[in-house]
């Protein structure tokens, strides 16, 4: 088995995750004999990782920056046989949830998780939240410097932080290296860009207050340059100022886009800044040692410059257009010579966006193993990610995934669907997601005509806390309930990539389930009439305007 | 209700008691002689008076006693004494007990407080150094 070329827990980890364990188990334990009230317990176990949703609990499994081995896969694949219903659901912040959890049995699948090194600890609740990463950290071709190195960093500094256990609200922070984003770092409470200065150092662009749900804002720079060995103590300064001052007053305008929206941009750094001009030489300072020490332990594999024209891929892309439309979009240049990254499309035709069955996450493990170091990354758009693979490997990685479900040519195509649970699982939700989602992705099942579409992101929530992130998508679309009826509504030119974060606009009036289909169907084909060369869905989009488009799925009238 | 601390003050001490809306940083001479700070949960889900403390302690360097009082449960023990409280009104049975449980609860703490305590990270770089040596 190969090593892993991520972070590894040592005594310190492991003690601090079974002690916590302990803790939990004895809250558990608590809880049941009526000891604690519901009311108690509640931020007890979401900070656990235990959330309660419609039907039954549901544990959130943090796969911290998106990475994990091979190993760990297996055992996550056996959690969810040995306690829940043998399947489990990758998000979009990089985790993994498992729907039927039994309270009892939450301890046991916890205890069972840290054999591998993982834990559940504050993948829900009002706390600092599981830190994201680009998924395709330490392979990029674009990348500056592995933004997972940060993400440790951070992760152990939040971790049971004793003075942001109970903030206003849920803290999300998300960390790239590379110019191109790929982890929404605008749409964050805390987003952070590692860039190069004209001096040729590397640090920090801290951006504050970004967010979807009901009101979606996009983050502001708090500081344009960071030196990164003063991440945590501008962290905790930024923390501070939110958990003294956040509205504590209404559940729908306490995150930290609410504060920096009401005070400004400029009095939130006046704040931060004071706080941090206070705390930056105190032992928050990041010895060289220290971030050395992490970073050995991100060290890439050691991989060999290979051929990249292999005859056995070419002939397979001539004889298998499956094969070459897989390589166009589920396969991305890698650093090294002769190598891709490849991304497992969790959204087969008709299939519930993000899903995997233990037998598939076995699968995928042991295409990791041979193929890709052992390793594995869980990407926001909800699929799997191989980030080591030969190109020389492509035909029997692709064969492999096939076999698995998991080769669809579709990524970042219109059924590369972001759908958050909906009404099917969800206590919140106002309609449902998934059915929609499925119904898309089966209209649209034709590759060729995908790819003819081109890149095209639809984004489903059930609700407008916007778990599916409908504000961002290029299609975005929102389920309502009016009187009993789920509907839903349609926004149009949402985007992410950096540069380009946007908010998409409403379309018209919310649109029956049934008819969802319909207007997805009427909004490309305007779009493909339209359409000048090389442009995308939302290029167009932005080109024209929303009038043909309202036109294409309202009428004239 | 209990008042928990290794040895209680007389009643007339000097003492403070501070909503968690106050900004501590601009108490100026109002701390002068105090010897009991009580800071209040109203509910154990609103953390201001961790921040508070924190600064009291660590900022204002204030070495009084440091108590929380209203919503202050067992589960709230490890993070209260990390951010600098010696001293707890809490009213919720079996305070006492899981209050000497609470200190050895977990062994590894990850973050730098005013506490002291050394953290993973320090013990990391020492251990290091020992070996290097």
């Amino acid at each position: 088995m190969p090593d892993t070329h991520f972070y590894r827990y040592d005594a310190y980890d492991r003690a601090l995750v079974g002690e916590r364990i302990a803790q939990f188990r004895d809250q558990v334990r608590r809880r049941i004999a009526g000891e604690l009230t519901e009311e108690q317990f509640k931020p007890l176990r979401l900070t656990n990782g235990l959330y309660l949703q419609l039907h039954a609990y549901m544990l959130r499994i943090a796969i911290p920056y998106g990475t994990i081995s091979a190993r760990q896969l297996r055992k996550l694949a056996e959690i969810a046989r040995k306690y829940d219903r043998g399947y489990g659901h990758f998000t979009t912040r990089q985790n993994l949830q498992l729907n039927w959890i039994r309270l009892e049995d939450a301890p046991d699948a916890l205890a069972m998780l840290a054999e591998v090194d993982m834990h559940a600890m504050q993948t829900s609740g009002n706390v600092i939240r599981n830190v994201t990463a680009d998924h395709f950290a330490g392979a990029a071709v674009d990348e500056i410097e592995d933004p997972r190195i940060w993400c440790e960093i951070v992760r152990q500094w939040s971790t049971l932080h004793p003075e942001f256990s109970f903030l206003p609200r849920k803290f999300k922070i998300a960390i790239t290296g590379s110019p191109n984003d790929r982890v929404a770092v605008r749409v964050h409470d805390v987003g952070l860009r590692l860039w190069r200065n004209g001096q040729g150092e590397v640090g920090f662009e801290v951006i504050v207050g970004g967010g979807l749900g009901r009101t979606p804002l996009i983050g502001k720079t708090l500081r344009e340059f960071l030196p990164k060995d003063e991440l945590l103590a501008y962290l905790e300064a930024t923390l501070r100022v939110y958990n003294r001052y956040g509205r504590r007053d209404n559940l729908y305008k306490a995150r930290i886009k609410i504060l920096v929206h009401e005070i400004g941009v400029e009095k939130m750094r006046e704040e931060v800044e004071a706080e941090y001009a206070a705390t930056r030489n105190s032992a928050l300072k990041l010895a060289p040692e220290t971030i050395e020490g992490i970073a050995r332990q991100f060290a890439p594999p050691p991989l060999r410059a290979k051929r990249t024209r292999v005859p056995e891929v070419e002939a397979l892309k001539l004889e298998n257009r499956a094969f070459a439309l897989w390589l166009k979009s589920n396969v991305a240049p890698h650093r090294v010579a002769g190598h891709a990254i490849v991304t497992a499309s969790l959204k087969p035709a008709g299939a519930p966006p993000g899903d995997a069955s233990a037998a598939q996450m076995e699968g995928v493990a042991d295409i990791a193993d041979a193929y890709s170091q052992g390793e594995l990354r869980v990407s926001h758009e909800q699929n799997l990610v191989f980030p080591h693979v030969a190109i020389e490997s492509l035909p029997a990685v692709w064969r492999a995934l096939d076999a698995l479900g998991f080769a669809e040519a579709n990524v970042g195509k219109i059924t590369d669907i972001i759908a958050c649970p909906g009404l099917d699982y969800c206590a919140l939700a106002n309609a449902r997601s998934i059915p929609v989602a499925q119904s898309i992705s089966t209209h649209f099942a034709s590759l060729a005509r995908q790819h003819d579409i081109g890149d095209l992101k639809i984004k489903i929530s059930g609700c407008i806390n916007a778990c599916g992130h409908h504000h961002v998508g290029h299609i975005g679309i929102l389920g309502v309930d009016r009187n009993g009826v789920e509907l839903y509504q349609i926004s149009l030119g949402g985007d992410v990539d950096f540069g380009n974060t946007a908010l998409g606009s409403i379309l018209g009036p919310a649109v029956e389930a049934d008819k969802v289909v319909e207007a997805v169907d009427a909004l490309v084909a305007t779009y493909l009439e339209a359409r000048i060369d090389g442009e995308r869905f939302v290029d167009t989009y932005r080109r024209l305007g929303a009038q043909p488009f309202k036109e294409s799925v309202y009428g004239n009238s | 209700m209990e008042i928990l601390k290794e040895e209680p003050l007389p009643p007339e001490v000097p003492t403070l008691v501070l909503p968690n809306t106050e900004d501590v940083l601009a108490l100026g001479d109002r701390l002068d002689g105090v010897e009991l700070i009580i800071l209040d949960f109203p509910k154990f889900t609103d953390g201001r008076a961790y921040s508070q403390a924190r600064l009291l302690r660590e900022r204002l360097g204030y070495t009084g006693e440091l108590r929380a009082s209203g919503a202050v449960f067992i589960d709230q023990i490890p993070f209260l004494l990390r951010c600098g409280f010696d001293s707890f009104a809490s009213a919720q049975k079996g305070f006492s007990e899981a209050l000497d449980k609470a200190r050895t609860l977990f062994s590894v703490v990850y973050q730098p407080t005013g506490d002291g305590r050394a953290t993973a990270n320090e013990l990391r770089l020492q251990r290091r150094a020992a070996v290097a040596a």
